[in-house]
């Protein structure tokens, strides 16, 4: 009984995966070369004066010229260019007009609390929302199904400054009294010592995600359940707990990371209103700050950290997906 | 026949489709006995996957077992509750999907999935009996046993290996009882004919009592002892396999054997005009009796009951005795004018190569195309019979080497092509439920060609639509429908109406009727060779149907990997073959001829 030979089989190449992951490493740092590029042209496109914005209207011709020197504003584009570029390769985000101090001393922290903000979000609303579209999907058509599904469209309507000044209202000033309207966290202090003033931020993220990735779990896990191998594994005696937990959960979860990567880089952006909203002591009200003083320093680094961000998120969703998906893996 | 006590019992089943009253199979009673294969046959819509699945206690989203009884030894699967037909499925019955390569979980290791049915049913002692038992079922179907092996995913597999799989999975934990839904279908005759010698081995080794579903009669005829055609939810018609063939006595089974080709004697194809009705549907009297050419007023009265007309040999007709007398006659050979008379070649390819990027997939093909000729193409998947059909027509473009139509040498890109030259050759693809936009009427379907070439203008565009969808045997009222209100034949015969409504000189038909039931295919068959006799027509019919190929085609190219290896007239080529490559795929087609044989010797 001869077959005709199939392709020749093996286990999996891991130096594929390895390459790849190289590869997608370099294609991201080309990315953030090129973002630094657009970051620097669009904040030098600007209108206005630094120099001016940094000492007033009262400030004579003498003062703004030796400001503009100090501040190398006087040199070529590319010269500023390189010199910044230069800095960021050894973690110098140059000094803030505003602050007159280095760029990381003013952000140091602020980036601690946000990347925290957006870590715990991250961490209740991925698994959180997995489990609520896949048990949506499991029971399909039913109730549970139906408000979620409600529900989840109404809270991907709202903007998230809607849900968060509603949260406040409901459980912080108006209705309830329980819970802190703004988070105030001392200089040097860190947001996990005060964790009942950091609920209502996180809820308002959680909020913000967890519908997009709710639905689209929802909707992979629906199609993975329809699927023949599910069916298959159904009709192999398999105990449903085996046929969802090995069979369908890990080829719904696929399509579901590269949602989850996209929503989780929006948060990075949506943070910024989040922050506003709770006086969070975060990246956002430095961003905030930094376009109303015009100080280009500050606005470039966040840029690039929420750029750097995106790209870090997309690297872990592109590997996470080729780690559940075996067609793709040995394709490498 | 065995007289051993039977290994399943069917009785009375009833499925429905869930919150209505509508029943989807109706009153089915059959059992198995150890070792034997039953062949179910029918076609879509019949219900035969439903009852497959049924016997494992399971129904798709949107059906519902509603009555009956399903034996195995002394438990009615029916009876039990969801953990114990889970304890029942995969260990004393299990299950053969169709389609191998979607019923495999594409994220798991091929060892898993063969390793988890038995670990979950605690075969064996320990694991190392169950890692042993792998090994074992690796052997008896003929695939590596090696670990290496077993680490592969489904996609490293070609089709073949990867029912091979399913053949294990389905019988290692020793069932005594098998459900294969059409594991076939798709695979390449060379591996359908392998496949099958398993499946018959095992199911005889260890006396395993085997459904076989499919909609191949000559399939279930090489392979069952038995076989029941079902229609319209009902069995019709069960009896030996060999008996079922001689002395069919229900008139659908008769039409079904007339519809399939035959490999030895060209012979016209009958398809069965209308469709098989939808559950709701059903008429109250016989559902076939609205097809039927044996109807009297009686038929539609009531359901006739299934009653014996020979030994073992149960009918679902009033008549029986007399359609059973006129069992199915051999209609003529196809009228072949044996001496195509060597005009001018409408197409001729001179030394063609073709390929996708660096990899050459078609070899020197030297073909002429005769005005009034259909010749088929036939190849087994990946030959590369489609690539030089879409080459012919312009949809391939990296191509060299010459493809001349009347003399001049065409443009490989169809878009380059003057005007004239593109409605001249007109293509049918396979799929009729991909190439129709669901989102246009059938008219802007039919009617578009016209617009392009601008030959027809105004009111005269209905006219022509109308007349063309006559030409093909639908009615002008089809203008205003969706492809989506049509069966699978009645878009294909828009496709083909739409391709008409150019006056093309040649017809290139790409497994046309590969998507389509037998009955179905045959009217196709029926519809293509009027069109080629009364217009003149020059087809290339593409086809892995070898037997097909005898009603519809003058000559025949047969190709393997990207060479054509033999070239001739039909009847030359099917019966004298000459090259190595057709004896082989020959003696791999399952037909109905064959089927006589092995009833014959059984």
């Amino acid at each position: 009984m001869l077959e005709r030979p199939g392709p020749a089989g093996g286990p999996a190449r891991t130096g594929g995966i390895r390459l790849f992951i190289l590869r997608r490493i370099l294609q991201g740092l080309l990315v953030l070369v090129l973002v630094s590029i657009v970051v620097f042209a669009a904040t030098q496109a600007l209108p206005g004066d630094p120099a001016r914005a940094i000492l007033g209207r009262g400030a004579t011709p003498a003062s703004l010229a030796a400001l503009r020197d100090q501040l190398h504003l006087n040199q070529p584009k590319v010269v500023q260019y390189l010199t910044w570029a230069g800095g960021l390769l050894h973690g110098d985000a140059g000094r803030s007009f505003a602050a007159q101090e280095p760029v990381s001393k003013l952000l140091g922290d602020r980036i601690v609390n946000t990347a925290f903000l957006l870590l715990v979000s991250g961490v209740i609303s991925i698994p959180l929302s997995i489990f609520i579209g896949a048990y949506a999907a499991l029971w399909r058509d039913r109730p549970f199904d139906v408000v979620t599904s409600l529900a989840t469209l109404v809270f991907a309507a709202l903007p998230e400054f809607v849900v968060g000044v509603a949260l406040v209202v409901l459980f912080a000033t108006t209705v309830f009294h329980f819970l802190p309207a703004i988070t105030l966290i001392p200089p040097g202090g860190r947001p996990w010592d005060q964790p009942i003033a950091i609920i209502l931020p996180t809820l308002t993220l959680v909020l913000a995600v967890t519908p997009y990735v709710v639905r689209i779990m929802r909707a992979s896990m629906v199609e993975v359940l329809e699927s023949d191998y599910v069916e298959m594994a159904r009709l192999k005696g398999l105990p449903e707990r085996i046929v969802l937990r090995r069979h369908a959960l890990p080829n719904a979860l696929g399509p579901t990371f590269q949602v989850i990567a996209i929503n989780l880089a929006y948060l990075a952006g949506g943070v910024i209103v989040v922050e506003y909203i709770f006086n969070y002591a975060g990246i956002g009200g430095a961003l905030r700050d930094a376009v109303f003083n015009r100080d280009l320093p500050v606005v470039q680094a966040i840029a690039m950290i929420i750029a750097g961000l995106y790209v870090a998120l997309n690297l872990l969703a592109d590997i996470a997906t080729i780690l559940v998906t075996p067609r793709l893996r040995t394709r490498l | 026949m065995t007289t051993a006590r039977p290994a399943i019992v069917v009785d009375r089943l009833q499925i429905g489709i869930q919150g209505s009253g509508l029943d989807i199979v109706n009153d089915l009673s059959f059992s198995i006995a150890p070792g034997e294969v039953l062949g179910l046959v029918g076609e879509s819509g019949s219900g035969k996957t439903t009852v497959g699945l049924a016997l494992l206690g399971h129904a798709r989203r949107g059906a519902e077992i509603k009555g009956g009884s399903v034996r195995i030894g002394d438990i009615d699967v029916l009876e039990l509750d969801m953990a114990e037909r889970q304890r029942l499925r995969g260990r004393v019955i299990s299950y053969v999907p169709q389609d191998p390569a979607s019923a495999l979980n594409p994220a798991l290791r091929i060892g898993t999935q063969l390793r988890e049915i038995l670990d979950t049913h605690n075969y064996g002692k320990n694991g190392e009996e169950r890692r042993a038992r792998v090994a074992e079922m690796m052997r008896e179907v003929a695939l590596p046993d090696t670990g290496r092996f077993l680490h592969n995913y489904p996609h490293e597999l070609s089709g073949g290996q990867q029912q091979r799989i399913g053949l294990a999975i389905a019988f290692a934990c020793r069932p005594r009882v098998i459900v294969l839904d059409e594991p076939t279908t798709g695979l390449d005759v060379t591996t359908q004919a392998h496949v099958l010698d398993t499946v018959r081995d095992l199911a005889t080794a260890h006396g395993v009592a085997a459904l076989y579903v499919s909609h191949d009669l000559a399939v279930v005829g090489t392979l069952a002892s038995r076989v029941a055609v079902m229609y319209a939810g009902r069995i019709i018609e069960l009896g030996p396999a060999g008996e079922m063939f001689q002395a069919s006595s229900h008139p659908y089974t008769q039409r079904l054997i007339v519809a399939i080709p035959h490999l030895t004697g060209g012979r016209e194809l009958v398809g069965i005009a209308g469709h098989a009705p939808s559950p709701g549907r059903r008429p109250p009297g016989c559902a076939f009796e609205p097809r039927c050419t044996f109807a009297i007023p009686q038929c539609r009265e009531a359901v006739p009951d299934l009653r014996p007309i020979a030994e073992v040999h149960d009918v679902r007709c009033i008549r029986a005795e007399e359609v059973r007398l006129q069992a199915p006659t051999r209609s003529g050979e196809i009228p072949r004018d044996g001496s195509v008379k060597t005009l001018q070649p409408v197409l001729s390819l001179q030394g063609v190569h073709a390929g996708y990027r660096r990899k050459t997939v078609l070899h020197e093909i030297n073909l002429d195309i005769a005005p009034h000729e259909c010749l088929a193409l036939v190849g087994e998947s990946g030959s590369g019979k489609t690539t030089l059909a879409r080459s012919i027509a312009g949809l391939h473009g990296d191509r060299w080497g010459i493809i001349n139509f009347n003399g001049t040498p065409l443009a490989k890109v169809a878009r380059t092509r003057p005007r004239e030259i593109r409605r001249s050759i007109q293509y049918v693809f396979q799929n009729p439920y991909g190439s129709l936009n669901p989102r246009r009427t059938i008219r802007q379907i039919v009617s578009q060609p016209l617009e392009v070439f601008g030959t027809v203008k105004g009111d005269q565009i209905d006219r022509r639509v109308a007349q063309m969808l006559e030409r093909v045997s639908l009615t002008a009222a089809y203008a205003n429908r969706f492809p989506d209100q049509l069966s699978g034949g009645e878009r294909q015969r828009v496709a083909i109406a739409r391709a008409l409504i150019c006056e093309p000189s040649v017809l290139i038909c790409d497994e046309v009727t590969s998507a389509l039931d037998v009955s179905v295919q045959a009217a196709i068959v029926e519809l293509l060779h009027s069109l080629q006799r009364d217009l003149g027509l020059s087809m290339l019919f593409v086809t892995h149907n070898l037997p097909l190929v005898r009603s519809i085609a003058q000559r025949v190219a047969v190709m393997s990997n990207g060479r054509i290896v033999e070239l001739g007239g039909v009847a030359e080529v099917l019966e004298n073959p000459k090259a190595e490559y057709t004896s082989r795929l020959l003696s791999d087609t399952p037909s109905l001829e064959l089927a006589l044989e092995t009833a014959a010797v059984s």
